[in-house]
This record gives C-alpha cells, structure tokens and sequence, in this order.
C-alpha cells in the first residue's frame, strides 16, 4: 500500500503565487522594453482619442466654433479673438489641427478597433467551423477565403464603397469584408493542429458535448495567433481608412479622420503650408507604429516555437 | 573484466576531469553537470546513463564543445588524446568534430539536409575534411553505408533522407558519422525514437563496428537495459553530478549507490510478475533548488545526517567508484 | 507490500462476465485525393487515393477484472484499436460491444453512461491535459456536467480524485505546466477516475516518463485495480511492462493480431516468429556483452503491406504458403491462438523453431 501511493511531492516552482498562464505571459511581455513602450504609447493614444471632448481645445466638428479668419495659420498662433493658441496650426477651415488630430485619432481607432473585432468574431468563427466540420463545409470556407485574399484589398475595399456609398459605417463593413478572411485561415490552421491534441480526444471521451468541447477547450488554445493576427490587423485597418479617407472614399468631410486631415492638406504641401498634412501624418505613424511593436512582440512571446 | 578508470600504456582515447557546465538563465544558474570525471579508453564503450535532467545530454555537447547560450563550460578538463578540447580555438574544434570525434543524435534529421541526395552529403562531408576524389569518396561512402547494414546502398546513395525509414535514417546518421573512422562517437539516444526490432539490429550494428574498428563510443541513453548488452563501463549520472561508475557488471550486478540500486529494482522484469514494482519516491529536484549536500538525500531510503554535506566522488571497491556516504556494500558482499 | 496485486490468474476466464468484446473490428484511414488530385489521376498522373488498413478484422475479448496488454511496433494498429476501444473512434467495419450490446445502437443517457464507463490515459501527459484549465477544472469538469457530483460538493470530490491518484488537493488550482510528467500523468488518471469507469484504456500511458516514474503510475495502477476492480487494456511497446501488468497479451504485427495467449505462455512458449523475435529484441539488464541477435528487414509500409502473411518478407521460416494465404488466427493451445501456417505443417506440433 505504501509503496504505491507516493508522497505528494511538491512540483518544482513553489512560489507562493499561482502562476497562471495571463502572469506568465505579462512577465514575458515586459522583457521586451520596447514593447512595453510601444504599449505605453498607444494606451496613451487610445485615453488622448476617448477624452478628447475634454481635452482638445475646440470641438472640430462643430462648424460654429470655427472661424474661417483662421484658416492656415502656422502652428503657435493664437486665434483671431485670441481665445485658444493653434499648438499645431490650423487648416484651410481654420480647424485647430491638435483638437482635429484628438478628434481623428477616435474615428481612426473606432473604425480600426470595431471592424477588427467583427471580422475576427466572423473569421474565427467560420475558420473554427471550417476545421471542424472539414469535409465540403471546409472547402466552401476556405475557397472564398482564397477568392478574397487573392483580391488586392484597396480594391475591394473601393468597390464595396462605391456600391454602399460613404459613411463611417459603411467604412467598417468594407474593412471586415476584406479582413476576416485572414482569421478565417489562421484559427483554422491552429484548430487543426489543436484538435489532434489527446486533450480534445479525452473531452470526447469524457462524453462532453462537441460545442462544448470547441468552445471550451479547443477555441481558447487557438486564442494566441489570433490575438497576434487581430493586433497587425487593427494597424492594417487604421491604415486603410486613412487610405480610404485620403481617397475621399471614407469619413463625411464635416467630421475629418486622421486620413482625411492629411487629404485636406495635400494640396497645400507644396505652398510651405506643411503641417496641415504633416502633424495628422505623424499622429497615423505614430499609431499604427506602437501597434505594430505591439504585435510583433506579442508574436514572439505567444508563438510556441521560439520558446526556448 | 577489468574496468578502465586508469590508463598505464597508451593514453586514453578521451578523460574528462572534473567537468563542469552551467546555464546561466534568467531563473539562475543551473549547475547542468557538475565535477563529472571519466574515461574512455580504445575501442570501449562508455554507457552514460541518467533520466531526463540528469545531464547526459549536456554532458556529451559539451565535450562536442556544442553547449550553447546561456550555457558555458566553466571549468575542469576534456582530454582528447591529450588535448584539452576546454581550452581548444573554435577552429581546432571544427576540425575535430565529425572527423575524428562524431555525434549521432537522437533525431537524425539533426545530422541530415533533407534537401540533398544521401550521396551528395556523405562526399561533401568527406571532401570537406580530406583530400579525397569525388569517385574514391564515394566508394567510401557505399562502403561505409554497406558496414552499416544499408543493403543495396548503391540505389540508397541516390535517395533523398525523407524516402528512408525512421530506422534507415538512423542507420545513415550513423554511417556518416563513421566516415572518417572517427576515434570517438557520442552517441546521445540514437535508438529511443526506434521499435525494438529496429533498435535491436541498430545495436548489433554498432557493436560490431566497436569491436572492428577500435572507435570509442560514448552511449548516452535513459535505458539502463540498452547499455547492459553493449557498454564495458556506465557512468549513472543524477542531477548533473555521476553517482555510479565502473564496469557493467559491477554498476547492476552490485549496485553501490541508493540511485542505481533503486533504478535497477523499479525495473519491471526485476520485480516478481504482478507485485508492486519497489519504487523511487518522489520526482527529480529541479537543479535550481538543489538541496545542500547529496541531490538524491529527499528521495534516498538510506539518507542520514551526513547527507546533507556533499558526498565525494570515491573509489569504494577496486575500480567502482560512488557518490555516496551510505553505499550498498552488502549488494557487493562486503560487510558495511 | 508483499501481497500479490493481480487478481486471480484468468485461466477460467471463459466463465466471468465479458466486459467488452470487439468482433471482426476493421479500421481504414483513407487519403482521399482533392479537386486538383482527382484531375491529375484522370489525366494518368500516377497518383491516387491512398487507403491504409490500420487495423484489419480484429476480435477481442476482455473480462471484467483482466489486464489484457496489447503490444505491437509502429504502425501496427495498437493505438487505433485502443481509440476504438475507448469509443474515440468509430470502426469502419464490425462491432464493438459493450457489456454484451453494441454502442453504436445506444442513444442519449445509456450511450453517454457506456462512453464515460471506458475512459483512457494517454501518452503524453503535456498535451493531454488543456494548458489553459486549472487542475480542479480538468479533473472535476466532466463529472459536474454530468451530474456526478454537485457544485456544493465540486471541492471534496476533485480532492477525493486528486488523493486517489497520489496528488495533493492543495494543488489544485495550479495549471498543468507547474507540475512534472510523473504528476501531469497523474491528473490525467484523476480526471479519468472522476467519472468512475469500469474500464481503462492506457495507450502507452508509461513510455514518455522516467524509468523512477514509471514505476511509480504502474504501481498505482495496479492499486487502483485492486481498489476498484478495473479492466484495463494496456497498450505497449514495452513488453518487460506488459509481462509485469498483464493477465494475457495481445501481439499486433501492421493490423493483425498474430498472437494471443496468458502472459507465461507468451513469455515461455511464444508461438509466433514475430513473437519469438520481438522477445529475442527487448534488451535486457541480465545481458552482458551480448551479441543482439535480431530479426531482418524493417517494417513494412502499412500503406502497402506484404501479401499472405504480413510477416513473411522478415520471417526465418517462411515458405511458399506465407507469401499468398493470410493464415487465420487458430488456437495451438487452450487459450493460446496464434497466426502461423507453420502450425499446420504435421511435424512441427504447433513449435515452431
């Protein structure tokens, strides 16, 4: 009897804190200082575009509040009744570009954020039904996911435009459109190799029902490349309305993005009149930036192979 | 049988003395082997038994001179004929390795391109450490793939590594190795991933080549049976440190150590059918928190007070030596 | 410590209450070829669907109380027998029956209660486990779901499972990563125990741990045996741990079985030239310097394998009959059957060798 029930022996890690998989993973995130910086950076960017109705100096939409005395004044002027300092000039509407750049940041990141998460509930949704239906259902899926990766997406993107007409909403429906086909393929790759792990074959054997068992136990171990491929995508996303913006294609010219600020001061570019362009422009950069480092980051610590 | 710890007329293929390496993680320094100390004389083989953690493995990279980051060997002696590899230039190694010292892995896709033609790699190999022609290097190569029991190794020299077999392959890793009748081969669990039929033939293999070619082998394996038809000498390591070594029939038929003994009798075939297998409690200690003095004391069914100093290395009977205050001499027959 | 762990020897097996019986079980995996596969076919490319035998027409009998070991090398089946078995995976052909009835006829509740009464241990006690599930979730999930226990009663009852399998209960509401092979393997055996089977399938449950580990699950195998009266099919390629565990051993050579017979029997009187060989293979610690005497040849692809017998291109003793008709499975002995044509040969006496 005593030989076979073997002390309880204590596992090698005896910290007293639980280590669950989320501390384990913060710890190895902020091993990268540059990530953690980025990090930083963009929560500082995201808290700027939610409390930009208290923060800016005017509200660039409202049209009242511009005077048109003002346009393109360089950057550190003061208004015209002297009541705000333009830190960053003014464009042709005489619209404070700081209050836009804080304004244009909250469309950018809604419409970048928002159609991310839809097209990745989408495609995980349709990859995970893909690998685990296989068979016909697989084929179907992953064939119009092919159909819609072999699409430049500035053009699809243009093309559902042109049907649905502007419009912030219609922005986001063009950007998941052309996006949940990357999560498609990449949640369906990870179950695939997921499903053949024994912990899904004991789920079966434990008599579990088969949405239970895709929902508990396979979906959350294909959570990792989908948090990286939704992290690059949200970048891509930001950069495309901008794109789209630039284009004319996106946002109402009443309520400018970070996109549509920088079209505004294109053709002023030439004239010396640089910032109108210009500080929009490192505001994107910045962003889209700081995501990516993010991203990449995020990459290597949840990525199983570059483990040591 | 006379064990081969000291060396009276030629000097011995390879002595390692007192050799340490340690990974220097972000955890802590891990003492990954620990004052091992061994000898491995013409044509021997040496079994390097251990379970996983116990430092086999690094034990055999490091005298591959192949421990990577955060690894470093931080002190002690590897002499090859002579030479201290410790204190070799990385040139002077590369020479060495897969010429006159070879490695067989466990996975032998470590050792083949599985873009390349089986013959392109074995002449490549030769020509890049002699001056052989294309034709002679590669009548070696089919000599060599034939010592191995390749059969038809004209047609095999042609194949691509993915069209032979999990055995097959083993059986190529090894003939490269061989091709330069090295004088020492580290072998580190070449033989775990294969069936036992496969395994079988793989070991009759090499112990041919041992008794022909006069090629020292080191055989590092977690198999205290495989080593038992094939090795002269074991050296049982646990927690990076030896704590057994002398000839075989020494080491498991009079095991001196409580680690060795408590191996030897939780083998199944040792214990009567259908009886409780006589166990080792516990689980290895992680090597960051070893215990002060002897790493086996918290599993040890002989441990005392004296065993939480560091026990030595010690010769306790005529060439079979042990890391242990408490040793089984009764197993030997000597009175305690 | 030294009383006998086995139940008593299964000579009069016949008698006991069969527990699962599996009849003319067939099992293929075919390659089925895509859009692009079936063009290249139709235009000559010599390409085409891809069907592998993994297991090929097998019976099986195991009794309540019995230990049957299943051995076999790679690609012998023994794995996909055992998900069959264990009711992972339907057969493509035959019947498995569960207490005398056949599961697949079964629906809802008693379908439900013959999966969870056949559970299995796996062999890597890493991926077997979810990563992101703490150890109470994994042992205690399935038996909360199916009412085994309560929420009131969750703690105490995943405690009780964790203590059966040599677990301390303060551990669990760790994650699978903190806790070594030897103890991953252990809540692997609890979560098995938690929906009370009657049946255990362990599918090479040992191979991945340390020799000082592996005897320490077997010996709480063997325990819970006896605690709790368990029928195990034990799966391996380690025939020193089969002769140990089981009552009677099963060998496996590319589907078929070849051999079957009580554990001395096949230890002392191996029938079978695969048998015989792969006994001559395992290597032992009594040997000193031996020269290994091995079988020829390798395994073949069970993509293709031989004709007649599937051992006849590695056999010593093949002749003409080998190389064409699949010998049957025939009993040379009470309880002992073996598939060799060398059996009929009139002077051989049912030894060959």
């Amino acid at each position: 009897m005593s030989a076979t029930t073997a002390p309880p022996v204590p596992t090698e890690t005896k910290a007293p804190r639980v280590e669950t998989p989320l501390r384990r993973f913060i710890s190895e995130f902020a091993e990268s200082k540059m990530a953690v910086g980025a990090l930083i950076v963009f929560l500082a960017i995201v808290l700027i575009a939610i409390f930009a109705p208290l923060i800016s100096p005017q509200n660039p939409y409202d049209l009242a509040q511009l005077d048109i005395m003002d346009g393109r004044l360089e950057p550190g002027s003061k208004s015209g009744d002297g009541s705000i300092t333009y830190w960053l000039g003014t464009d042709d509407q005489g619209r404070d570009m700081l209050s836009g750049i804080m304004y244009g940041l909250r469309i950018s990141l809604v419409v970048g954020a928002g159609s991310a998460i839809v097209a990745a509930l989408v495609g995980a949704s349709l990859g995970m039904l893909a690998a685990y239906a296989g068979g016909r259902t697989d084929t179907v899926i992953m064939r119009l996911v092919d159909l819609q990766l072999s699409f430049p997406t500035i053009l699809s993107a243009l093309m559902i435009l042109a049907f649905l007409g502007k419009g912030v909403m219609n922005v986001v429906i063009a950007l998941i459109v052309v996006e949940w086909a990357y999560y498609a393929r990449t949640v369906r790759g990870t179950a695939l190799v997921e499903r053949r792990r024994e912990y899904i074959e004991a789920a079966q054997c434990l008599a579990l029902p088969t949405r239970r068992i895709i929902f508990r136990h396979l979906l959350p171990n294909c959570m990792p490349p989908l948090i990286v491929v939704a992290t690059i995508q949200i970048a891509r996303a930001i950069a495309l309305e901008a794109t789209l913006s630039f284009l004319g294609l996106g946002v109402p010219i009443t309520e400018p993005s970070l996109g549509l600020l920088i079209a505004n001061g294109y053709e002023y570019m030439l004239s010396g009149k640089y910032w109108i362009s210009f500080y929009p422009g490192i505001a994107l950069l910045i962003t889209i930036v700081s995501i990516n480092l993010v991203g990449d980051h995020l990459r290597d610590v949840l990525n199983p192979r570059l483990k040591k | 049988m006379q064990p081969t710890i000291p060396a009276s007329a030629a000097p011995p293929t390879l002595q390692v003395r007192n050799l340490q390496t340690k990974f220097f993680t972000r955890a802590g320094v891990v003492p990954a082997v620990n004052d091992v100390s061994f000898t491995v004389s013409r044509g021997k083989v040496l079994g390097l038994v251990g379970e996983s953690g116990s430092g086999k493995t690094v034990t055999g990279f490091s005298i591959m001179r192949l421990v990577d980051d955060p690894g470093r060997i931080t002190g002690g002696e590897i002499l090859f004929n002579g030479q201290d590899l410790v204190k070799s230039s990385e040139d002077e190694m590369r020479q060495l390795r897969g010429n006159r010292i070879a490695m067989i892995f466990q996975d032998p896709m470590m050792t083949l391109n599985p873009v390349l033609r089986i013959d392109t790699q074995m002449i490549e190999t030769m020509q890049a450490h002699t001056n052989i022609s294309r034709e002679a290097a590669r009548q070696r190569a089919r000599d060599t793939l034939g010592m191995v029991g390749i059969p038809s190794p004209d047609e095999r020299l042609m194949a691509y590594p993915h069209q032979f077999s999990g055995g097959m392959r083993q059986r190529v890793a090894i003939a490269i190795a061989l091709l330069h009748e090295p004088e020492l081969i580290v072998a580190d669990e070449p033989t775990t991933a294969l069936d036992v039929t496969i395994q079988g033939q793989i070991l009759a293999e090499v112990q041919k080549l041992a008794a022909n070619t006069g090629t020292s082998i080191i055989w590092i394996t977690h198999d205290l049976s495989v080593v038992a038809g094939l090795a002269d000498d074991i050296a049982v390591m646990y927690a990076g440190e030896i704590a057994e070594y002398g000839a075989v029939a020494d080491v498991l038929d009079h095991p001196l150590h409580p680690y060795t003994n408590g191996l030897l009798g939780s083998v199944p075939s040792r214990n009567k059918r259908g009886e409780p297998l006589r166990q080792i409690p516990g689980t290895t200690p992680s090597l960051l928190r070893l215990p002060p003095g002897c790493p086996f004391q918290t599993r040890c069914p002989r441990a005392a007070d004296v065993c939480r100093q560091p026990p030595p290395m010690a010769e306790i009977l005529p060439a079979h030596e042990a890391r242990c205050f408490r040793p089984h001499l009764e197993n030997a027959g000597v009175a305690a | 410590m030294s009383e006998t762990m086995n139940a008593p020897a299964p000579v009069a097996a016949g008698k006991r209450e069969k527990m699962i019986e599996v009849v003319g079980v067939s099992r293929r995996f075919a390659k089925r070829l895509d859009f692009a596969g079936k063009l290249a076919a139709k235009l000559g490319a010599p390409i085409r669907e891809e069907v592998v035998h993994a297991v090929d027409k097998v019976d099986l009998t195991i009794h309540r109380g019995e230990v049957v070991g299943l051995v076999g090398e790679s690609g012998c089946g023994k794995s996909t027998l055992g998900r069959m078995v264990a009711g992972i995976l339907p057969p493509s052909d035959g019947s498995i029956l569960w207490k005398g009835q056949d599961r697949t006829g079964l629906h809802g509740k008693e379908a439900r209660a013959a999966t969870l009464q056949a559970q299995m241990i796996f062999q890597d006690p890493m991926s077997s486990l979810n990563p992101r599930l703490k150890v109470a979730e994994i042992i205690g999930e399935a038996p909360l779901f199916h009412g085994l226990t309560k929420r009131s009663e969750f703690g105490a009852y995943v405690d009780e499972q964790m203590r059966r399998a040599g677990l301390d209960p303060s551990y669990k509401s760790r994650y699978p990563h903190q806790f070594s092979g030897g103890q991953r393997q252990r809540i692997g055996i609890a979560r098995a125990l938690a929906v009370q089977p009657e049946f255990l399938v362990c599918d090479e449950s040992v191979a991945a741990l340390d020799v000082s580990i592996q005897a320490q699950i077997l010996n709480l195998f063997m325990k819970l045996r006896r605690e709790l009266n368990l029928t195990y099919l034990f799966i391996s390629h380690d025939l020193g741990v089969v002769e140990h565990l089981s009552d009677r051993v099963v060998i496996m050579y590319l589907g078929r079985v070849v051999e079957e017979a009580p554990t001395e029997t096949v230890f002392a009187r191996a029938n079978h030239p695969y048998t015989q060989s792969l006994l001559g293979a395992v290597p032992r610690i009594e040997a000193r310097k031996k020269a290994f005497v091995t079988v020829q040849g390798e395994i073949p692809s069970p993509l293709n394998p031989p004709a007649g017998c599937h051992f006849h291109p590695r056999c010593p003793h093949a002749f003409d009959r080998c190389r064409v008709e699949v010998p049957a499975l025939k009993e040379v002995a009470p309880g002992h059957k073996s598939r060799c044509h060398l059996n009929d040969l009139p002077n051989h006496g049912g030894q060959p060798v």
